[in-house]
């Protein structure tokens, strides 16, 4: 299989409006991909493509070897996923969540037990796995929902805007442990609307009314649009396309 | 298969984590049985009737004593003649009368051929049916029991008239019924929610810190609704005239002066319960649950009210909607103007204005 | 008097505190910046300037009015723009300021100069729907429906979150120029970057404010040395730096490391200890910090254990 992620002029309308306007582009295994935009720009409809949660309009989108119409089931089972609100129940334990989540992606009663007390272990919650996860402070909520979402050891993970809102040292250590977890193979798919994170992606594509206007490693497209950041070549773009006719 | 378990199980830690769900899974079924079961009920008891028995004697004597003693039938008032009787309609103090005739004792055993006439407020038609049956059953019943073995047996007939309502359309329970219980509706409900939604949407902030008052600012969003309710309330009673004929008897003013009062009375009730959520999801089903089931079940629409457990009729008269539909009938059917509906009128009047206070103090000029 | 004033307010919300006594003085005509995360407390001190909110404790005041017992008067003399631009989705962009003016008491027509230069990028879409505009113009829309009566003091709750770096960028050039007028801008965002842009920043974390300073003061204040290193491998090399001695904290900064070192050190010495790691290639040179940089600092703190 070649590619983790490959899109062909993927399309959603919603009426009349058009929010993802037929984007092509590939992800490559084991890489780490920032999928950039201002809010409104199409990133969270695409996202929801391409993990089977919204029916493209047209198009076409395979995530794992897998068409996202025809096989949504597989599409679920190879793919992790992590939204900007975490996904946690705030209502049940560290323990619970750990164990909902194994049940859902269908592992059996002995790994989830397993892998709970690892995972318990590992992010150092064992002294909080019985407290409700709306007490804990944000920076363990994220690294737990992370965790979550790679529970299953997944082939993709898709993170949708997951350190919006966040403070700088958290949104380090949670990029910190992206790049730690990108070692083993996964494949991320990242959206953002810091552009800074851009730098610690192997590839992005910048996203703008519903089309791609930039895709290319970072390094690649500060060169190519003459931008000292990630910032800058957002507004070179912009400064680019008012003076077309 | 196991992913199900593992779902059920983690729904059962929200429910159970989650004490106001768990309150109106238990509360509320629990509540509407109750209002339902003793509600509902097509029995007609303690029904006020008024008795006509210009030369009382034995026979009318014990006919009388067994109407009483059925249960169905409390005296309301012994009436010299038949203008008392219309008077007493017209009044709303009873559902039935039973007219005797001059001599009835004469009339039945001598000539063998009593006829008592039973005149039924029929604006309430299914009411009026079983009211009637039941008395002409009690007395069939008599002239059975005292026709044993007797030839010819003699007989008494019963002359039936429906009052108000000749045709026994239903309708004449219906339009007026519906137009309380949508005007309730629509005017609470929607005022609910167009306030809920300014304060979901976040524009509510933006008005809070302009220096509009709160009073006016109220007076503003709810201003619309209470013209929309008029015109309802309008094409309704249009309705009802060119489809299913039912009349206004009565004066159009006075009709639209209650009316106002009614809808001023919803809309106030739509103010106070956007005063107790944020959500307009939560304003929504407050205003079903709230109002429209005790409203339907408790406002003498569709059940009589007297045939309830007195508890139930003690908390109907805390419902708007009761007194408003009574007017209604009363002024639309009837024909009767102020004289006769000036205790709804009142009523009305100070719960709208009270309501209307008390949801307008409610009105939180700051964010919790 | 000053524009806004805040002493030792305190909000508690379910047991959590949203402030935690925080004090900020912003005089007439300055543009002052609320820079922090989520939860640091900004929208709450937001809230109570405005008087959508009431304080547990403390006072605060607006153009010297109290907060609590005046909140008419100031009602009348602030713009305020909540986070999430609240407007009315299905009125146009000329129906929302219409609608806005005629809330305050005033025309368009009457205070048009003030708004006149935001308002003619959005003009052209002035008959759209503001839930079609997108979410650029929406924030300009916003703004003008602020500022159409005239305030004397402007409050903006995270007015460019998420939207995209150009609208971001003019969107200050347009607050340099109300500045100007003399208003009193308060604007709260997590965007560190912007603080370079504000006359005046308090950095706010967790319902209390760590710093409060011109942005200048607050970098001028930073004592260690700080490197910028740029390598091939930045991920290992992050790991390398934290196992060293002298490193007082590293952090990825886009393509860079910023490093924080414990004592000053020459360029060619780290070069070296790094070299015999395995790295070589690397751009290292001291520079200056940035306020995100200060930011990061203040609040490394015990209960906040950063990876070291």
């Amino acid at each position: 299989m070649p590619h983790a992620i490959h899109t062909e002029a993927l399309t959603k309308r919603f009426g009349n409006f058009t929010a993802v306007n037929g984007i092509t582009f590939d992800v490559m295994e084991g890489e780490i991909f920032g999928f950039l935009g201002a809010n409104g720009a199409g990133k969270t409809t695409a996202i929801k493509m391409l993990t089977g949660l919204s029916m493209p309009s047209s198009g076409i989108a395979e995530v794992g070897g897998f068409d996202v119409c025809r096989h949504a089931e597989q599409v679920k089972r190879n793919i992790g996923y992590m939204s900007q609100r975490f996904s946690l129940y705030d209502d049940l334990t560290v323990a619970e969540n750990i164990e909902f989540y194994g049940g859902i992606y269908g592992l059996g009663f002995r790994e989830i037990r397993q892998k709970r007390n690892a995972l318990l272990a590992e992010l150092t919650l064992e002294a909080v796995q019985n407290t409700l996860v709306r007490s804990l402070p944000l920076g363990w909520k994220q690294r737990l929902a992370f965790s979550i979402a790679i529970l299953h050891k997944p082939r993709i993970v898709f993170l949708d805007e997951p350190t919006s809102g966040v403070d700088p040292i958290t949104r380090r250590q949670f990029w910190e442990t992206i790049s730690d977890t990108a070692s083993t193979g996964i494949t991320f798919f990242v959206t953002t609307h810091y552009m800074d994170e851009a730098e610690y992606c192997n590839r992005i594509s910048i996203m703008s009314e519903g089309r791609i206007v930039a895709l290319d490693r970072p390094a690649a497209l500060k060169a190519q649009f003459q931008a000292t950041s990630t910032e800058d070549i957002f507004l070179q773009i912009a400064r680019g396309k008012k003076e077309k006719p | 298969m196991r992913q199900t378990g593992i779902i059920i199980l983690k729904e059962f830690f929200h429910i159970l984590r989650d004490g106001r769900t768990l309150l109106m899974l238990f509360g509320l079924p629990v509540v509407q049985i109750l209002l339902f079961g003793f509600a509902i009920t097509t029995d007609v008891v303690n029904t006020r009737i008024a008795i006509v028995d210009p030369s009382p004697d034995p026979v009318s004597g014990e006919i009388r004593q067994r109407l009483l003693a059925s249960g169905f039938f409390l005296l309301e008032e012994r009436s010299p003649d038949i203008a008392s009787v219309e008077r007493a309609f017209r009044e709303n103090r009873i559902k039935m009368a039973v007219v005797f005739p001059q001599g009835v004792q004469e009339n039945f055993f001598r000539d063998g051929n009593a006829q008592i006439q039973l005149i039924a407020d029929a604006s309430e038609p299914n009411t009026a049916t079983t009211l009637v049956n039941h008395a002409q059953a009690i007395i069939m019943d008599y002239a059975q029991q005292k026709t044993r073995g007797d030839s010819p047996p003699p007989g008494i007939q019963t002359e039936i008239r429906m009052q108000y309502n000749l045709e026994m359309k239903s309708a004449y329970l219906f339009v007026p019924g519906v137009m309380t219980i949508v005007l309730m509706l629509i005017c609470a409900m929607m005022t609910s929610i167009a306030i809920t939604r300014e304060k979901e949407r976040g524009t509510m902030e933006l008005l809070l810190v302009s220096p509009v008052k709160p009073a006016f600012l109220i007076l503003g969003k709810v201003t619309p609704y209470f013209i929309l309710g008029m015109i309802i309330a309008a094409v309704t009673l249009l309705l009802g005239f060119f489809v299913f004929d039912v009349p206004v008897r009565g004066s159009t003013g006075l009709l639209s002066a209650i009316t106002v009062l009614f809808v001023l009375t919803s809309l106030g009730l739509g103010i106070f319960i956007s005063t107790r959520t944020d959500s307009q999801m939560v304003a929504m089903m407050l205003s079903m649950v709230v109002l429209m089931l005790p409203g339907i079940l408790l406002s003498g629409f569709l059940f009589p009210v007297e045939s309830m457990p007195a508890a139930l009729q003690f908390l109907s008269q805390a419902i708007p909607a009761r007194w408003y539909l009574s007017a209604l009938k009363s002024v639309m059917l009837k024909g009767t103007g102020i004289e006769t509906i000036w205790k709804e009128a009142l009523i009305l009047a100070g719960m709208c204005i009270f309501i209307l206070y008390l949801g307008i103090k409610n009105f939180k000029i700051r964010l919790s | 008097m000053y524009g806004i004033e805040a002493d030792a307010l305190y909000k508690n919300y379910n047991g959590a505190n949203a402030l935690d006594g925080v004090s900020v003085t912003v005089p007439h005509g300055q543009l002052f910046g609320l820079i922090g995360p989520d939860g640091a407390g900004k929208t709450s001190l937001i809230r109570i300037f405005t008087t959508l909110l009431l304080p547990d404790a403390g006072k605060a005041r607006v153009e010297g009015f109290d907060t609590q017992r005046d909140y008419a008067q100031i009602r009348s003399v602030i713009g305020y723009m909540p986070g999430k631009f609240s407007l009315y989705e299905d009125l146009s962009v000329e129906e929302n300021l219409h609608f806005f003016a005629r809330l305050f008491g005033t025309r368009i027509e009457d205070n048009f100069a003030m708004i006149r230069d935001i308002y003619l990028q959005i003009e052209p879409f002035r008959k759209r729907r503001a839930g079609k505009l997108s979410g650029g113009m929406k924030q300009k829309l916003a703004l003008c429906c602020a500022l159409i009566h005239r305030p004397k003091v402007l409050l903006l709750d995270e007015p460019t979150t998420g939207v995209d770096p150009v609208s971001r960028k003019e969107f200050w050039d347009i607050l340099g120029r109300l500045k100007s007028q003399g208003i009193t801008i308060l604007v709260a965002t997590p965007y560190m970057d912007e603080a370079a842009r504000c006359d005046q920043i308090a950095l706010m974390h967790k319902g209390r404010i760590l710093e409060s300073a011109p942005p200048a003061a607050i970098i001028a204040a930073w004592k260690r040395p700080l490197i910028a290193i740029r390598s091939g491998a930045p991920h290992s090399l992050l790991h390398a730096l934290r196992r060293q001695p002298w490193t007082h904290s590293v952090y990825s900064f886009g393509y860079a490391l910023h490093l924080t070192l414990t004592h000053l050190m020459k360029p060619s010495e780290i070069t070296d200890i790094l070299y015999a790691e395995g790295f070589n290639d690397l751009e290292v040179e001291k520079i200056e910090p940035s306020i995100e940089d200060c930011f990061m600092e203040l609040i490394r703190t015990p209960e906040f254990p950063a990876p070291e």
